[in-house]
C-alpha cells in the first residue's frame, strides 16, 4: 500500500523527490482541481497529496489561491453563491466532493482555525463543548472531560480551568484561538485546516501555537496555510508553493527551503518576489 | 462670576466638529449657531410642553379620580365617572398579542433575507417588507375592518374555535372585530421594523464566525441559533422594546377593528378599546369639563407607557452597543 | 461518545427554512392583499368628479372630494414648510456644532422619545394649545400637529446625512476663509444633497398618511377650504367618517380616498429611495 503510493507520487511532474521509506500514508489526495469564483479561474489544475500525522504547509503571495484551496477540503466554499468546484478531492480514497458526502459528517472530521480567532458568545466551557453536542450524544460528566482533554491538548488548561464560565471573547487573542482549536479538536477530527492562524496574534502567542502544532500531529494530520516562510520552515513536514493558483512545486520542507527545483520557487523563498 | 447665561453658553458650543480648530469668528457665525442651537432647543421645549399640558389639561380629572383612575373599570359620561382600566386592558392585550406574532415572524424573516434567500429574491422580499412599513394606519385600518374582519369571522375564528374553543381566549361570537384581529394587524404594522433591525443584526455577526459554526459541522439553523441569535439576541430585544412602543400607540387601524367597546373580557373574539381608539373615537364627542380631562388623562397615561418602552430600549441599547463594541 | 444521526438535524434543519421561506412571504401576501384590495374596491370611486366635486349626502349621486383633497395639500404643504427647515437647522447643530454637547444630548434622546410618541398623543397636545384656547378647530393647528411629528425625523436624518461628510471638506472650504454659515449652507447641505431630500420626503410620506392628529385639530368640513383658521377638509379624517357611516356610496367614496392616499405615500416612499439610490452611484 505504501509502496503504492510513494510510486504514486514518484511520477509527478511537481512534485520534488520524496525519500521512498516515509512509514506513512497519503491521507488527503488532491487531483485536477479547478476553482471557480463566478467565471474568474482561481484554482488550476491542483494535484497534491496531503500526508498523514504529518504537517502541510501551503505558502505563496496573498491571492494565490492557499486559502482557497483548503477551503475546498471541507467545502466551507459552498456558502457562498457562484462558487464552483471541478476535479477530486479523495480523502481515505473517498471523493469528499461527491454529493453523496455528507457534509456534517465531513466537517466533524475535519476541523477548520480561522486568520482571526472567532470564539462563539458563550462561554469557554461552552464554546468546547459546542461541537460535541453537535455531534454526540454525551452526558454531562463525560462532557466535563472531554472538555478537559481538549483544553489540556489545546495546551490551554492551566490557564483557562478556574475561567471557564467566563466568556470567551473575554480571553486574550492568543487564548482565543487555542479555544478555537480546543473547539476543534475536541471532536476528534482526523484533519485540521489552519488559515493563517498566527496571523492576527502577538509573537509569543504565536510562538505557543506553532508549538501546539508540533504536538498536535501525532494525533492529527494539519494543513497549514501561513504567508510567514519561517513559520512554515520551522513547523512543516511538507510545503506547497502555490502561485496564481496554481501548484509550484510540492515537497518536503528541507528540500523546497534548501533545494527547490523551480526558479520561482527560489525566487519565492529568497524574498525577490512576493 | 459663572452667570445663567454663561453656563447656557457653554452648553451650546460644546465640542462641534471643526469648531475646537476653528472658532466662530465674526457676527453672521455666531448668529448662525445660535439659530441652529434654538431649532434643536425647539424639540425639547415641545417635548416639555407636551409633559406640562397633558397634566395641566386633566388636572379635573386627576383631582377626582386620582391614582383610581387606572384600575377603575368605569367609563360612564352620563355619570362623569371615568377609569382608565378597560383602555389600558385592551391597549396592553393587543401590544402583547402583536408582539407575540411579530416578534418571532420577524425573526424568521430576518433569517431566510440574510441567510437563506438567493440575492435576488432577498432584495424583492427585502422591498415588499420595507414598503408595508410605508402603508398608512388608516389603509390598514381599512383593510382590516372590510377585508380582513370578514374573513376572520368566515374562516380563521370558526377554525379557532372548533379547536381551542375549550379556551377561555377563544370564547363568544365569531365577528371578525375585536382584540384577535386588532392585534394581528398591529403585528403587520410592527413586522417590517422588527425585521430590518433583526436582519441588520444578522448581518453585522462576522462572516468568519459564521464560517467557523459551519465548519464544525453546524447546520444553517445550528449556526443561528446557537451563534448568530445568541450574537445579536439583545439587540433584537431593543428592536422589540421600540416596537413595542409603537405598538402601544398605533391608533386608526385599532380604531377601525378593534370593536370599542368599555367592556374587559377575556375573550379575544370580543370587543374592546385601547386608550387611543378611545381618544379617536369620543375626544370631539367630550362636551363636559371632566369627561375631556378624563380623555386627556388618558393620553397622559399613554404618553407615559410609550416613554417607559422607550427609556428601556434606550438605555438597553446603549448598553448593548458598549458591551459589544464592534461586535455589533 | 455515541454519534447524533445528522439525519434529525438535517430534518430541523429544513424545517425551520421551508418556515421562514413561508412566513417572509406572509408578509409579502399581506402587502399585495392590501393593495389589491385598495386598488380593486377604490377604482370604481377614482373620476374626473372625484377631484374637482364637493362631497353630496348619502343617496346623491355624483359629488367628489375635491375639497379634501385640496385641504390635504394645504395642511401637508404648510406642514413641510415650517417642519423642514427647522428640523433641517436642528439637524445641522447636531452635527456641525453640538457634537456631545448636554443640550445636542438631550436634544438626541428627546428626538427620540418624540419620535416615538403616538402621533394621537401629539394631536391631544395640539388641541389643548392651539384649540382649546380658540374655540375653534382650524387647518393650522393640524398643520402644526404634521410638522411637530416631522421635526425629530428631520433633524436625526439631517444628522446622519450631513455625519457622512468628510471632515476635510469642511475645512478646505473654512481654509479658503469662507465662513462657517456658508460653509455649511453652500458645501456640506450640497455634499449631503441626495440625503437630506431622501429624509424631507420620507417625513412628507409619513405624515401625509396620517390621521389621529387630525382628528381633534383640523376636524373635516364638507365644504371647500376658506381659511386655515378654520376648519379644513382632509382626506384621511374623511375616510375614517366615511368608512364609519351607514352608507355605501359614503364608503365607496372612502374607498377612493383610500386608493389616492396609498398611491400617494407609496410614490413619496418609493421616490425617495430612488433619490437616495442616486447617491450612491
Amino acid at each position: 500500500m505504501i509502496d503504492e503510493i510513494s510510486e504514486e507520487i514518484a511520477t509527478k511532474p511537481v512534485v520534488s523527490e520524496h525519500a521512498g521509506d516515509e512509514k506513512i500514508g497519503v491521507k488527503i489526495s488532491v487531483k485536477d482541481l479547478d476553482f471557480f469564483y463566478g467565471s474568474t479561474q482561481a484554482l488550476y489544475n491542483n494535484t497534491l497529496d496531503i500526508f498523514g500525522n504529518r504537517v502541510t504547509a501551503i505558502i505563496g503571495p496573498s491571492g494565490c489561491g492557499k486559502s482557497t484551496h483548503i477551503r475546498v477540503y471541507n467545502r466551507i466554499f459552498e456558502l457562498y453563491r457562484g462558487q464552483r468546484v471541478s476535479g477530486a478531492v479523495l480523502m481515505d480514497g473517498h471523493d469528499i466532493l461527491s454529493p453523496d458526502q455528507d457534509v456534517i459528517e465531513l466537517r466533524r472530521k475535519i476541523g477548520m482555525i480561522f486568520q482571526k480567532p472567532t470564539p462563539f458568545p458563550m462561554t469557554v466551557f461552552e464554546n468546547v463543548a459546542y461541537g460535541l453536542r453537535l455531534h454526540y450524544k454525551v452526558s454531562k460528566s463525560e462532557l466535563t472531560g472531554r472538555v478537559e482533554l481538549a483544553l489540556r491538548d489545546a495546551a490551554l488548561w492551566e490557564e483557562v480551568k478556574d475561567k471557564q464560565g467566563e466568556p470567551g471573547l473575554a480571553l486574550s487573542g492568543g487564548q482565543q484561538q487555542r479555544l478555537c482549536i480546543a473547539r476543534a479538536i475536541a471532536v476528534e477530527p482526523e484533519v485540521l485546516l489552519m488559515d493563517e492562524p498566527t496571523s492576527a496574534i502577538d509573537p509569543l502567542a504565536t510562538a505557543k501555537i506553532e508549538e501546539l502544532v508540533e504536538q498536535l500531529k501525532s494525533k492529527y494530520t494539519i494543513v497549514i496555510v501561513t504567508h510567514n516562510m519561517q513559520q512554515a520552515a520551522r513547523i512543516s513536514d511538507y510545503t506547497a508553493f502555490f502561485y496564481q493558483g496554481k501548484i509550484i512545486e510540492f515537497g518536503r520542507t528541507k528540500q523546497i527551503f534548501t533545494k527547490p527545483a523551480k526558479k520561482q520557487t527560489e525566487d519565492y523563498i529568497t524574498g525577490r518576489f512576493g | 462670576m459663572s452667570t445663567a447665561l454663561d453656563k447656557l453658553v457653554a452648553v451650546v458650543r460644546g465640542g462641534g466638529k471643526v469648531s475646537e480648530t476653528t472658532p466662530p469668528t465674526g457676527r453672521a457665525d455666531v448668529a448662525f449657531r445660535w439659530l441652529t442651537a434654538a431649532c434643536a432647543l425647539l424639540v425639547i421645549l415641545i417635548m416639555a410642553g407636551m409633559v406640562v399640558e397633558l397634566f395641566y389639561n386633566s388636572r379635573l380629572s386627576l383631582k377626582e379620580f386620582g391614582f383610581g383612575f387606572l384600575w377603575s373599570t368605569d367609563w360612564n359620561p352620563v355619570l362623569q365617572k371615568f377609569g382608565a382600566a378597560s383602555s389600558i386592558y385592551g391597549t396592553l392585550v393587543s401590544t402583547i398579542l402583536a408582539m407575540v406574532i411579530a416578534m418571532p415572524l420577524g425573526v424568521l424573516t430576518a433569517l431566510f433575507l440574510v441567510e437563506l434567500a438567493p440575492p435576488g429574491i432577498s432584495k424583492v422580499v427585502g422591498a415588499g417588507v420595507e414598503l408595508l412599513a410605508a402603508v398608512p394606519s388608516i389603509i390598514f385600518g381599512m383593510w382590516g375592518l372590510f377585508v380582513f374582519a370578514p374573513f376572520m369571522a368566515d374562516h380563521v375564528q370558526p377554525f379557532l374555535q372548533q379547536w381551542l374553543g375549550f379556551l377561555p381566549l377563544f370564547r363568544g361570537a365569531p365577528l371578525g372585530i375585536g382584540m384577535l384581529p386588532a392585534g394581528i394587524i398591529l403585528a403587520l404594522m410592527i413586522l417590517p421594523f422588527i425585521t430590518a433591525v433583526s436582519r441588520d443584526v444578522f448581518a453585522m455577526v462576522p462572516s468568519v464566525v459564521k464560517e467557523s459554526g459551519y465548519g464544525m459541522g453546524s447546520t444553517t439553523w445550528e449556526v443561528t441559533r446557537k451563534v448568530t441569535l445568541r450574537h445579536g439576541i439583545r439587540g433584537i430585544i431593543g428592536a422589540g422594546f421600540l416596537g413595542l412602543g409603537r405598538a402601544i400607540g398605533e391608533t386608526m387601524a385599532i380604531t377601525f377593528v378593534i370593536g370599542n367597546s368599555h367592556q374587559l373580557s377575556a375573550s379575544l373574539f370580543e370587543p374592546g378599546n385601547s386608550i387611543a381608539s378611545t381618544l379617536a373615537n369620543e375626544f370631539t364627542e367630550a362636551s363636559e369639563p371632566m369627561y375631556l380631562s378624563a380623555l386627556i388623562e388618558l393620553g397622559l397615561v399613554l404618553f407615559f407607557m410609550t416613554v417607559i418602552a422607550q427609556m428601556i430600549a434606550h438605555f438597553w441599547l446603549n448598553r448593548v452597543r458598549r458591551q459589544m463594541g464592534d461586535g455589533l | 461518545m455515541i454519534p447524533r444521526s445528522a439525519r434529525g438535524r438535517m430534518a430541523v434543519d429544513r424545517t425551520i427554512k421551508v418556515l421562514s421561506t413561508f412566513f417572509s412571504l406572509l408578509a409579502l401576501v399581506a402587502l399585495g392583499w392590501i393593495l389589491f384590495a385598495v386598488l380593486a374596491r377604490g377604482m370604481g370611486a377614482i373620476n374626473l368628479q372625484f377631484f374637482t366635486k364637493l362631497p353630496t349626502p348619502p343617496g346623491m349621486a355624483g359629488g367628489g372630494l375635491g375639497n379634501a383633497i385640496l385641504g390635504t395639500g394645504i395642511i401637508t404643504a404648510i406642514a413641510t414648510i415650517l417642519g423642514v427647515p427647522i428640523g433641517l437647522l436642528g439637524g445641522v447643530y447636531l452635527a456641525e456644532f453640538g457634537a456631545d454637547s448636554r443640550l445636542a444630548t438631550a436634544t438626541r434622546f428627546t428626538s427620540n422619545v418624540l419620535m416615538g410618541t403616538p402621533s394621537i398623543i401629539i394631536g391631544v397636545f395640539v388641541y389643548t394649545i392651539l384649540v382649546l384656547p380658540r374655540g375653534q378647530f382650524s387647518g393650522y393647528a393640524g398643520a402644526v400637529a404634521l410638522s411637530i411629528i416631522m421635526l425629530p425625523v428631520i433633524a436625526r436624518t439631517t444628522e446622519d446625512m450631513l455625519a457622512l461628510v468628510p471632515n476635510a471638506l469642511r475645512e478646505s472650504a473654512l481654509a479658503l476663509g469662507a465662513p462657517r454659515w456658508k460653509v455649511t449652507l453652500g458645501v456640506v447641505f450640497r455634499a449631503a444633497r441626495n440625503g437630506l431630500v431622501t429624509g424631507a420626503l420620507l417625513a412628507v410620506a409619513r405624515v401625509s398618511g396620517e390621521t389621529a392628529p387630525l382628528l381633534f385639530t383640523a376636524l373635516n368640513s364638507p365644504f371647500w377650504p376658506e381659511s386655515i383658521m378654520r376648519p379644513m377638509p382632509n382626506l384621511t379624517v374623511t375616510i375614517f367618517n366615511y368608512a364609519m357611516s351607514p352608507f355605501a356610496d359614503w364608503k365607496a367614496m372612502a374607498w377612493g380616498a383610500s386608493l389616492l392616499i396609498m398611491a400617494a405615500v407609496l410614490v413619496l416612499a418609493v421616490g425617495s429611495r430612488i433619490v437616495f439610490r442616486q447617491k450612491s452611484t
